[in-house]
């Protein structure tokens, strides 16, 4: 008898197919999301360069994509993936990371790679909290909040990354949690057929660094809080600010085009050459 | 000046430094430049701006100076021959990226030239403050390849040495110049095409696998296999084995990736290391570099003419640093005298190496940033040659 595999396995690197992430996290959920688009697609994992960064995101496409990867130094993946789009615009290339590598210590090439409406789709992944190092504040994590590195309360503002990356440019914008798998999976299928910036914001839990320290408990209590807090992007805009507290809107923001960097580039150097010739 | 599109422009021109660093870094065969604008470097990004776009390459001005050594590595994985070039405040941005250019082996060239420093200092005055910079700047431990051009002529030569080492050795190279050198301006003789010595990185076969074949740490230097071929390469900043595979919790694996690395430069530094010594049945050797070897050059000239037997000695590559030569040098001269436009950067390495067998003595210019006065230099021979 045959052994089982897993439909997804063929995009998994061979060396690649144990897990560092803790029991709980979010991780995994949204990795099976990404690949069940690339299969619903049947997409060539080999027309694509994966980028990530430092942190726990980060090793969801390296090393476990079965495909040309790049795992670089802390908050600069979308930087080197500028060169990789660049250098290739043929290429696609997809970021994959957390918030505190693309919107703290990245955040400068995060607003410029969406200012210049780069061909690339960005997946952040939001866990509120820098959890490989031990659960510090992030400039994610909700105000009040008690971390190791805010053990009085978080006195500082959050980020909202999608107003973020709508205001610096990006051309598709989207939120969910990882509550919504499936909802993941058909947004990114949008943003896999799509030219420009593309922007997928994922809620994710961390339930070692962020759930067990804040009380609010454990992975399934935590996607249960998601379930509860998520208000559609619809629903959203009929409500008041303050009935909006405390929860979070999910959906797809932005769809709009806009000229494409490296698609003025070339037409700009067919003009160069032209007038030389 | 008109190019019509040429990639290398055969001929005898009047050329800045700057603008022959760009020209060799074209006719190696460079396609992409990331860069940031900064003083007294802006001349280098300017150029290729203009040039790259004719040659169907790409230039793009980033964000920042972290953000043009990241872009640069990404185009380098992608096949490209890429640079960025800067000045010291650039340079210490890229550091951290730098290491992970030398930690991937990721071929690339960085130009820094070289101002006045501490911290943001005097953008146009020329210092060779940066010369240790390369090799210890990054954290951990590692080898780098450097070279320092002394007139725009080299600026054009040595850019594309920079350039081939860095294709051959799968690693970053330096071209380490200064505002002196960079801004100065003579006579740039340009080859034809078919006259340079270029050197393409290997790359696998097709059908080439990452996953188990060999793709980093092989003192021999690994073909590097760069994206979109279906190498599957797996690329990592973090301690790696020989396949790119990610190992952050043992000790000997490490150890594994620090050596392989070190030992693929320090293996090869014969067909690395280049200096010019003219220093045959003299007492007392110049040893300089860059802009500083020029005054050196003329004052060994002068010496002689005075009757001193007084030679000079250019180190072309700075990284790794020439051991062997300096020794060799301190055998054959009684004295050495180190002459920098800083406070003595290579000079402990000199001495290091030839200490044993001669008396190693340093001089500065007497205002940092200005050239050595002739006077000086001759009146430092005069003194320890007595």
């Amino acid at each position: 008898m045959r052994e089982l595999e897993h439909p997804l396995m063929k995009y998994i690197r061979p060396s690649g197919v144990m897990t560092a992430n803790c029991p709980g996290c979010g991780n995994g959920i949204l990795l099976q999301s990404i690949l069940r688009a690339f299969d619903d697609l049947s997409l060539d994992m080999d027309d694509f360069v994966f980028v990530s960064g430092i942190g726990c995101a980060a090793w969801i496409p390296s090393p476990s994509f079965y495909a040309d990867v790049l795992h670089t130094t802390h908050g600069r993946p979308i930087a080197f993936a500028t060169g990789v789009k660049l250098a290739d615009p043929t290429r696609r290339v997809m970021v994959i990371s957390g918030d505190g590598d693309l919107t703290a210590i990245g955040g400068n090439h995060f607003i410029h790679a969406a200012r210049r409406n780069l061909d690339m789709i960005v997946i952040c992944v939001n866990n509120g909290i820098y959890g490989m190092t031990g659960g510090q504040v992030a400039p994610t994590t909700p105000f009040g909040l008690k971390t190791v590195t805010s053990p009085y309360g978080n006195v500082e503002n959050t980020f909202d990354i999608c107003r973020l990356g709508e205001a610096a440019g990006a051309t598709f914008v989207a939120r969910w949690t990882t509550y919504h798998a499936r909802q993941i999976t058909l947004t990114l299928k949008k943003m896999l057929q799509k030219k420009g910036f593309g922007l997928l914001e994922v809620i994710s839990q961390c339930p070692v660094q962020f759930g067990r320290r804040t009380g609010i408990g454990d992975s399934v209590k935590m996607m249960e809080m998601y379930k509860e807090q998520a208000v559609r992007v619809a629903k959203a805009k009929t409500m008041r600010p303050e009935e909006l507290e405390g929860k979070i809107v999910v959906g797809e923001f932005l769809d709009v085009e806009k000229p494409v960097l490296t698609d003025e580039l070339e037409k700009q150097r067919r003009e160069v050459l032209e007038k030389l010739s | 000046m008109r190019v019509n599109g040429r990639r290398v422009l055969t001929g005898k021109h009047f050329m800045q430094g700057n603008i022959a660093a760009a020209e060799g870094a074209i006719a190696a065969g460079c396609t992409f430049m990331a860069g940031y604008p900064i003083t007294p470097a802006t001349e280098v990004a300017e150029r290729l701006a203009v040039r790259l776009m004719e040659v169907g390459g790409v230039f793009i001005q980033m964000e920042d100076e972290i953000a043009s050594i990241a872009a640069v590595i990404g185009a380098s994985w992608m096949g490209k021959k890429a640079m960025t070039a800067t000045s010291g405040p650039g340079v210490s941005l890229m550091l951290e990226n730098i290491g992970m250019a030398v930690g991937t082996e990721t071929p690339c060239v960085i130009v820094n030239v070289q101002r006045g420093g501490p911290t943001t200092g005097i953008p146009s005055v020329e210092l060779q403050g940066d010369m240790v910079q390369p090799r210890r700047g990054s954290q951990g431990e590692y080898e780098i390849i450097a070279v320092a051009p002394s007139s725009p002529q080299e600026m054009f030569n040595h850019t594309i040495l920079a350039f081939n080492l860095a294709e051959r050795f799968r690693t970053p190279v330096f071209v380490l110049t200064d505002a002196f050198v960079g801004h100065m301006r003579e006579e740039v003789v340009i080859p034809e095409a078919a006259a340079l010595e270029i050197v393409d990185r290997k790359i696998p076969e097709e059908g080439f696998n990452a996953e188990y074949q060999q793709s980093f740490l092989d003192e021999d230097v690994a073909p590097m296999p760069i994206y979109g071929h279906g190498f599957r390469a797996n690329v990592t900043s973090s301690c790696h084995d020989e396949f790119g595979g990610r190992n952050v919790t043992d000790a000997y694996a490490l150890d594994n990736f620090i050596r392989k690395l070190r030992n693929k430069i320090l293996k090869h530094k014969h067909e690395i290391i280049r200096y010019e010594s003219h220093c045959e049945g003299c007492d007392v050797a110049l040893v300089a570099y860059g802009g500083v070897y020029r005054a050196a050059e003329e004052a060994a000239r002068e010496a002689r003419r005075q009757g001193y037997k007084v030679g000079s000695f250019k180190m072309i590559t700075i990284w790794p640093f020439a051991e062997e030569a300096i020794q060799e040098l301190s055998r054959q001269v009684h004295r050495i005298i180190v002459l920098e436009n800083n406070m003595g950067q290579m000079y402990p390495y000199v001495k290091a190496e030839a200490g044993r067998d001669a008396d190693v003595y340093f001089l500065e210019p007497d205002i940092l940033g200005e050239m050595h006065k002739l006077d000086d230099i001759l009146e430092k021979v005069a003194e320890v040659a007595r």
